[in-house]
């Protein structure tokens, strides 16, 4: 049991890569872009949400924000792409720094109308300035520039943005293992305890704010430049709901389970897209309120519990996610603390 | 000027009845209700196809719909949300985006995104005559039934018994079950009761408010923003806070016309800052 659980990581690691690497031979190549990009946002995400128990629901602002801003550097410099998504993730990361100040005073259903209250306030700002944002009409023809290389085909830039991805995601998983990522959890399952414990709570939770923010920037930019076009949906409170929804069908607190979701909401879309459907929100939502009713603990979170289930119970210092499917009370508790 | 501060407590109305039905759900049940904005679009548009279709008036319209729309609240409250009140309160507010988006596009794909026209009632058509200027008479008759919906609600809270339950019950709910009051029984028709009142101020906002299917989701986050100033689990905060907001941003309209959709957001900021839990809020909402 034991071998195969330590077979079973790089395993599923190097399963992953090759997925990633596949993606555009599989799928339509601008849709396969789309997919990396929100994973990548998804697990930005989780780590506020299963990690640190905080439910933000103003993530447009900084996946958003940073699409404006990758796209009017690469607009107004030319230069490198890279080097303009970097900078939306600076701007993301900047962003959520006031905002995040304000918000982590607040806990739990309170930090998520405000983040949606302030993300609104951005969307606002990016629609009236019509000046530097197009208003409606976004910002178009963004060009994708690496030293001269023509980027234009959908299927040459998803690899050279992809690295851009990996390396996010290499960050959320370093957090996640570092003994910083240990604080936040703890945070998340007791932040008294981590108070008397002499963690700077606050600050801790702020940082996480602006991590997140940030690594959302970057994958908000890379979908900006790789779409060639910035527009005003990217800001809006829709956009916050869907990653938070990925997140929740991938699995709390699972980090790859937000990947999973991703895939799965963004080929949905394009699929009810191309058949012509109008409403998807009807679509939408209809799964985000089956899967809150009766698959709290997402795709990735139910995959684990069965094969927790099946090798007798769980690694000693693993944190169990996914809130109680079977109902047991978890009020005042943080959404990914431990059942 | 006056006439624009007069504007501004008409919009504060409807922040104030939709603030006032937010803060009586999430006093009694600790749900943040995200579709409240999808019932108060959900209210305006019955009121079109229930004149449009089946030549009912407005006043009857106004007493219908919020009856109606608060019986589907009740039972929304039965099936799902009382299932999922043992669990973190932020499940519920994932159910109710959801659900938001559901009635959003359902309305979307029935009639379209661009607005429905919904004239006046008759006896509301003229101007009243305020003094200093004439002022749209419809415009009059919101501010008062706003007014005086939120004083009744205020009355029943303090000075009747059922009142005395739900306050009791919303401050300390263990206690008051302990002293033998059952609690629950209260719990479906306080939700129904908010719902009701989106409605209302949803059949208001069809005469003088584009009526479309977005009209909603824009105008609950601003309520938010005016709830989080009022006071987290402050109904008389929310309510003021309503009615406040409401002149401040017309007022800031006039002379910052530029930060007339931020300004709100800009007040919520500042009370943050300076009152993190609102200003008429208790500690409680604080980490």
């Amino acid at each position: 049991m034991i071998l195969s659980r330590l077979a079973a990581r790089p395993l599923l690691l190097v399963a992953g890569l090759f997925l990633a690497l596949a993606l555009p031979w599989m799928i339509y190549p601008p849709v396969a872009l789309d997919i990396a990009c929100w994973a990548l946002f998804a697990a930005a995400l989780d780590l506020l949400l299963g990690f640190t128990g905080l439910l933000s629901f103003g993530h447009a602002a900084f996946w958003g924000g940073a699409a404006y801003v990758s796209s009017l550097i690469a607009l107004h410099t030319g230069l490198p792409f890279p080097v303009a998504v970097l900078g939306g993730a600076v701007f993301a990361a900047a962003l959520a720094l006031p905002i995040g100040y304000l918000s982590v005073r607040l806990r739990g259903i309170y930090f998520a109308m405000v983040t949606l209250a302030f993300a609104q306030m951005v969307y606002f700002v990016v629609n009236q300035w019509r000046d530097l944002t197009g208003g409606e009409n976004g910002l178009q023809g963004v060009p994708r520039e690496l030293l001269g290389l023509d980027l234009s085909d959908s299927f040459v830039f998803y690899y050279a943005g992809l690295p851009l991805v990996l390396i996010g995601f290499v960050a959320v998983w370093r957090i996640v293992r570092s003994p910083f990522g240990r604080v936040l959890v703890s945070i998340r399952d007791n932040p008294a305890r981590a108070q008397a414990l002499g963690y700077p709570v606050q600050r801790y939770k702020l940082l996480a704010f602006v991590l997140s923010a940030g690594l959302s920037g970057l994958a908000g930019g890379l979908f900006a430049i790789g779409h060639g076009f910035a527009s005003l949906e990217t800001v809006y409170w829709t956009t916050s709901g869907q990653a938070v929804m990925m997140v929740v069908l991938g699995g709390i607190g699972t980090l790859w389970g937000g990947a999973i979701g991703a895939a799965l909401v963004v080929e949905l879309n394009d699929y009810l897209v191309t058949a012509g459907f109008e409403g998807i929100g009807i679509v939408t939502g209809t799964i985000f309120v089956l899967v809150v009713l009766v698959f709290r603990r997402g795709i990735w979170g139910t995959a684990r519990h069965l094969l927790e289930a099946r090798s007798g119970g769980n690694r000693p210092g693993e944190p169990t996610h996914g809130d109680t499917p079977d109902g047991t009370p978890a009020r005042s508790r943080g959404v990914g603390s431990p059942a | 000027m006056l006439q624009q501060a007069f504007n501004g407590l008409v919009g504060g109305a409807f922040y104030a009845l939709l603030a006032l039905g937010l803060a009586v759900i999430f006093g009694m049940l600790g749900v943040v209700n995200f579709a409240h904005g999808a019932f108060y679009m959900l209210g305006a548009f019955a009121s079109y196809v229930l004149l449009d279709s089946f030549g009912v008036n407005f006043w009857v319209a106004l007493v219908v719909v919020p009856v109606v729309l608060g019986l589907a609240g009740a039972v929304l409250e039965r099936l799902f949300i009382r299932r999922l009140a043992p669990l973190d309160p932020l499940y519920n507010f994932l159910f109710t985006f959801g659900l938001a988006l559901i009635l959003q596009d359902l309305v979307k794909r029935e009639y379209g995104v661009q607005s429905q026209p919904y004239p006046r009632p008759d006896l509301l058509s003229g101007t009243v005559d305020l003094g200093l200027f004439g002022y749209p008479a419809y415009q009059v008759f919101v501010l008062a039934v706003s007014v005086v919906v939120c004083a009744a609600v205020w009355v029943v809270l303090t000075r009747t018994r059922v009142g005395m339950i739900v306050r009791a019950a919303t401050e300390r709910p263990e206690l008051t079950r302990a002293l033998g009051i059952d609690v629950a029984r209260w719990v479906t028709p306080v939700f129904g009761f908010g719902i009701a009142l989106a409605g209302l101020a949803g059949v208001l906002a069809a005469p003088m408010r584009a009526v479309n299917p977005l009209m909603g989701a824009d105008l609950i986050i601003t309520v938010f923003a005016v709830v989080v100033i009022g006071g987290l689990g402050s109904i008389f905060g929310s309510v003021t806070a309503g009615f406040a907001i409401g002149l401040i941003s017309a007022l800031g309209n006039l002379y910052v016309p530029a930060l007339s959709q931020t300004l709100v957001f800009i007040l919520m900021a500042a009370v943050l800052l300076w009152r993190p839990a609102g200003l008429f809020g208790r500690e409680e909402a604080l980490s």
